[in-house]
């Protein structure tokens, strides 16, 4: 049974002979990666599906990009969105490497200050966030000091 | 500190916050020293704020430097839509220091990663107010004799008080005892409290004012704005549960002082203007020798 899941998962979203997979994205946040990674803009492949099966989380996203490693602070981005996920790299169809996503100690211009009154929704700066607590996900404005929770987390 | 901006309370030390104080002590005893001869101070004030600028204008003239700036945003090009960038840069080119204030929040910050010559926040929003800090300080410890082992006692609105919140964590270093004093709406934030306990300090809070009066060696009072209720009646039931009258501070401790970051409004009685426990007005005038000492610390002139 879960053999047949595997084969099938496989067909709908096929095999890489070299790049990287960005696995067990949680299904809603798949279009969110695929922003924050910039991936609109490339021209390498790019296969994705969304709504698989998952032994672990129900329903889950994947991406798989062609000829393209990413440095780890590139991909720990997208830690704030998709905490789960799992990068693996893939040389002449080998596994090489399994990489667990860590959530960065600072975010940096890619989220908006949910404060109205702070500087950086006021004048174009990038902002900055300093994460004080990685497992509540909690972060601070580097300028107006206010911290926000994992709900009030909006994107740029 | 040569150099360094005063952003944030958090942005120095223990240890450099002690040395500020030892300084203005210094000041204090001589307020007049010709340590700023030639320097250029602009002081910019993108909102008005007459008492905190003229603090800092006296200092700045008691050490001998020249004042530039304006006193509200309307006299400035920030009328004319100009970016504080490019404030900062161009006035940067005219002074040694720059203090400011201004409405945005992070606002000082922002201004320190643009600015060639260093920045004193003289009150950002509703975040930072450093100098006031200090000043805080400086006048606990002058009134009690030590900064160490301080029973303190927070009254009115910790909620949105920025003042407050920067004593209090400055005050974590010193081993102090905290005593809140609030109603429930405007109770001090989560995020200080967790600060408070992480420097494995005791806080305890209280709607009313009455047992904390006995034991406190400062009774910091705050002024409770009306417009941060939603329910009227709320408001006008705390604005009498939060009045210090001559009475209430009849069965206080000797050395016990009332300071308040001013202005007030009706949380202390004037009547109690006469007692030698009230002390906010020579808390304010400790504002001159606590910047005084800051200049000259920055500008590396003492």
């Amino acid at each position: 049974m879960i053999k047949e899941n595997k084969t099938r998962k496989e067909l709908i979203v096929s095999a890489i002979d070299n790049g990287t997979v960005i696995d067990h994205i949680p299904a809603k946040s798949l279009f969110q990666v695929i922003k924050i990674l910039n991936l609109e803009g490339f021209e390498n492949q790019v296969l994705f599906g969304t709504n698989l099966d998952s032994k672990k989380y129900q329903k889950k996203a994947l991406i798989k990009v062609r000829n393209k490693f990413f440095k780890i602070d590139e991909i720990n981005k997208i830690a704030l969105v998709a905490p789960t996920a799992t990068i693996i790299v893939i040389k002449n169809y080998d596994v090489i490497e399994k990489i667990d996503i860590e959530i960065p100690d600072q975010i940096i211009n890619l989220v908006k200050c949910f404060n109205p009154n702070c500087i950086t929704n006021h004048e174009k700066i990038p902002t900055k966030f300093i994460v004080i607590d990685k497992d509540e996900l909690q972060v601070q404005c580097h300028y107006c000091e206010k911290i926000m929770e994992k709900e009030e987390i909006v994107f740029l | 500190m040569k150099n360094k901006s005063l952003l944030s309370i958090n942005d120095y030390s223990k240890e450099e916050h002690i040395q500020i104080l030892d300084h203005a002590e210094k000041f204090e005893k001589k307020p007049i020293q010709n340590l700023l001869n030639g320097y250029v101070i602009a002081t910019l004030f993108f909102e008005p704020s007459t008492r905190t600028r003229l603090s800092f204008e006296s200092a700045i003239s008691r050490l001998g430097g020249r004042v530039i700036g304006f006193a509200d945003s309307s006299s400035s090009s920030v009328s004319k839509g100009e970016t504080l960038k490019d404030t900062i840069l161009t006035v940067s080119n005219y002074a040694d220091l720059i203090v400011m204030r201004h409405p945005k929040e992070g606002s000082a910050r922002y201004a320190s990663e643009v600015s060639p010559v260093p920045i004193i926040n003289a009150g950002d929003g509703a975040n930072q107010h450093p100098t006031q800090c200090l000043l805080d300080m400086y006048s606990i410890r002058k009134t009690q004799g030590t900064l160490n082992d301080i029973k303190i006692a927070f009254v009115g609105d910790l909620k949105y008080g920025r003042t407050v919140h920067s004593l209090v964590i400055a005050l974590c270093n010193f081993n102090t005892e905290f005593h809140f004093v609030s109603p429930p709406s405007l109770k001090l934030p989560n995020s200080i409290k967790r600060h408070i306990k992480k420097n494995n300090l005791s806080f305890q809070e209280y709607y009313e004012l009455d047992n904390i009066l006995p034991i406190a060696d400062i009774i910091y009072m705050t002024r409770i704005q009306q417009e941060r209720f939603s329910d009227p009646i709320e408001y006008e039931r705390v604005k009498n549960v939060y009045k210090l009258t001559p009475d209430l501070i009849e069965n206080t401790k000797e050395n016990m002082k009332i300071m308040h970051p001013l202005p007030r409004v009706n949380e202390i009685v004037e009547s109690v203007d006469e007692s030698s426990k009230a002390y906010y007005f020579t808390q304010a005038l400790n504002g001159v020798y606590v910047r005084q000492a800051l200049l000259t610390s920055i500008l590396g002139k003492i």
